[in-house]
């Protein structure tokens, strides 16, 4: 049957994700900030239902007589200054900062991927349109049009998602533009015309999957600066609006009551230590990404 | 160029004075300063089952002569005819009904194999795109064309960056035959490959074509490979045919001044042959602005006064062997 008369073994087969853990498990960091993540989101999504069966503390229920109570078996992290329990406050509180994270985040990587990839792959009066609308988007002042839209649209958890998706795939599209400008030249994609793949095809399957490297770090890296602008739009009182917590919101209204009578000033601790550890993980685990994605890449 | 002319249908493939330049554009306005004449109208035809050898030195523009006639680059001009149609007037539709006749087998085994993919679905990606047969059915006829290919089967699931050049360049042979082709260009299929696996897949190559009748468009500048493969060798300078012939006729009585010194820098493996070898001078010219009259005469050892003004007319010596030179044109 064979034409050929040589046929070889091979040696054992790694695949890609199998190297990819392999050097990944190696960045200690990155490993710590994924275990991290892995960590709050349980704590967060499963951690909070029990918690509140096994205390019967809640995120909204208030007990004026018990405001800025200390750390005790009832309330493990004290209560705030409405008497409500702070952890119960930080774990719910933390599944909205990262739902916001992680939404926006995939959300914007999807648009800018499909408009870095469209501009590179056509080219021409294509490319500059769309690049030309990016760098409109990138310049304008980000923090004020927050506030604006924040108004404009009534703050909400679902305006935040908008505003940082509408504000946050610039980053993204430039740089699949430009990983997607040096693979389009490749062979392998003239093989796909060849063949007679269609453009969708050869956008979607050879050009995003091969620039999937930046596209994962950045989303990584992405997730944690959607949490501190939560946090950041949050204490501006533009983000998620009490009674629903946040670990933004939270951190406003202690940082509010810091210097008010008979007030508990470690409450800025708690939603302050979750923030800052969440997303330096974030960010260590992005960095561990980069290294055991693509040893090459420099992002 | 009488045979340029006649039975547009019958012959398999036919190249009619293709053009292609590549525009310079300079300034934000988008100024036209200038085109590289990468192709600048180059005539042949290739029968079914045969294969045109193209060669000449990097930049003659032959790798670009391949891809136009695929459409994988739009041409500025000319005509390509595949079984009596013209391929430069096809739809989006019809190209794609084309694309099953007419593959490419690529000079870089490790560019031209998507590093993502598995095997399995480099080679079975045109069954794929082109609708044909289940899953199932698709994966049978990957492990069928791996075994064609003299890969094994068991290696469907691999990734191509844990197989070697030559078992790499079997995979995009197997990915060209997946449709059951009837034309390939085989866009120097051998030059990034060590000697020892060059002769295994040249082998290959000519076991593949005796066995599914195809016609190659063969492209390389090694001439002992060429003419190990071709029936007919066309030899390109700049952008422009210098002269063809049948195999025999070329490499027995090379005419054209070019075509002489091309084989006389051909390495005879035996130390006794003492071989006159003609150096040519100077460089390549550049394709952006190149020579007035014949394109070779910068470089040429017997130009005289036409050469440098007027561009030379094929001339048919007999046996059409056709040479694009002033001196044999006087010399008949």
């Amino acid at each position: 049957m064979a034409v050929a008369d040589v046929t070889v073994e091979l040696a054992p087969s790694f695949s890609y994700w199998q190297m990819v853990w392999t050097r990944f498990r190696k960045h200690k960091l990155a490993m710590f900030g994924g275990a991290v993540i892995i960590f709050m989101i349980l704590a967060c999504y499963a951690g909070y239902p029990l918690y509140v069966y096994f205390t019967g503390n809640d995120y909204v229920s208030q007990d004026l007589t018990g405001r800025y109570a200390l750390p005790s078996a009832q309330h493990w992290f004290g209560t705030d200054d409405l008497g409500r329990d702070v952890v119960a406050r930080i774990l719910y509180g933390g599944r909205v900062s990262i739902a916001v994270g992680f939404i926006s985040a995939v959300a914007s990587v999807v648009i800018g991927s499909l408009i870095g990839v469209v501009s590179a792959f056509f080219g021409g009066w294509i490319d500059e349109a769309l690049m030309r609308f990016t760098d409109v988007m990138m310049s304008l002042p980000y923090i004020p049009l927050y506030l604006v839209l924040a108004m404009a649209f009534g703050p909400g958890f679902w305006t935040l998602v908008g505003i940082f998706v509408a504000f946050g795939w610039m980053g993204d599209a430039r740089l699949v533009r430009g990983v997607v400008l040096s693979l389009k030249n490749m062979e392998f994609v003239e093989a796909a015309k060849a063949v007679g793949a269609s453009n969708w095809r050869i956008m979607v399957r050879h050009l995003l999957l091969n620039s999937m490297a930046p596209i994962i770090v950045s989303t990584t890296l992405a997730m944690g600066g959607n949490i501190v602008g939560e946090a950041a739009l949050s204490y501006l009182g533009l983000g998620i609006q009490p009674p629903l917590p946040s670990w933004g919101n939270i951190l406003q209204t202690a940082a509010e009551y810091i210097f008010a009578p008979g007030n508990g000033p470690w409450l800025i601790f708690y939603p302050g230590f979750f923030l800052f550890i969440t997303v330096l993980s974030f960010n260590f685990m992005g960095d561990g990404l980069r290294d055991a994605l693509d040893p090459r890449l420099k992002i | 160029m009488e045979d340029i002319k006649q039975n547009q249908d019958t012959v398999f493939i036919k190249v009619n004075n293709l053009v292609k330049y590549f525009p310079i554009i300079r300034g934000i306005i988008g100024r036209h300063v200038g085109d590289v004449k990468a192709v600048d109208g180059v005539s042949f035809e290739i029968p079914k089952g045969k294969t045109l050898g193209l060669v000449g030195e990097s930049g003659s523009g032959k790798t670009t002569v391949g891809r136009t006639i695929l459409r994988l680059m739009e041409p500025t001009r000319g005509e390509v005819w595949f079984e009596g149609k013209n391929v430069f007037k096809m739809k989006p539709h019809e190209l794609r009904v084309l694309r099953r006749d007419m593959q490419i087998i690529f000079q870089d085994p490790f560019g031209s194999l998507n590093p993502r993919f598995p095997v399995g679905d480099i080679i079975g990606e045109p069954l794929l795109v082109h609708g044909i047969g289940t899953r199932k059915e698709r994966e049978e006829r990957v492990k069928e064309l791996m075994e064609i290919v003299g890969l094994r089967p068991e290696y469907l699931r691999r990734y191509p960056h844990e197989f070697s050049g030559g078992q790499r360049q079997r995979i995009g042979i197997a990915r060209a035959l997946a449709m059951n082709p009837k034309f390939i260009v085989a866009d120097e299929p051998v030059s990034a490959l060590d000697v020892s696996i060059q002769s295994q897949i040249i082998n290959l190559l000519i076991e593949l074509q005796g066995r599914f009748n195809l016609t190659y468009l063969f492209i390389a500048h090694d001439l002992a490979v060429v003419k190990h493969m071709s029936d007919r060798v066309a030899v390109m300078y700049l952008g422009k045919l210098m002269e063809t012939a049948n195999n025999e006729d070329l490499f027995g009585n090379p005419l054209h001044p070019y075509t002489q010194a091309l084989l006389s820098a051909v390495p005879v493996p035996d130390p006794d042959v003492k071989k006159q070898r003609i150096i040519l001078q100077g460089d390549i010219p550049s394709p952006i602005n190149p020579p007035k009259g014949c394109v070779f005469h910068t470089r040429c050892r017997y130009r005289f006064e036409p050469c440098d003004k007027e561009i030379p007319e094929p001339v048919d010596v007999g046996n059409n062997h056709i040479v694009w030179c002033h001196l044999i044109a006087r010399q008949i």
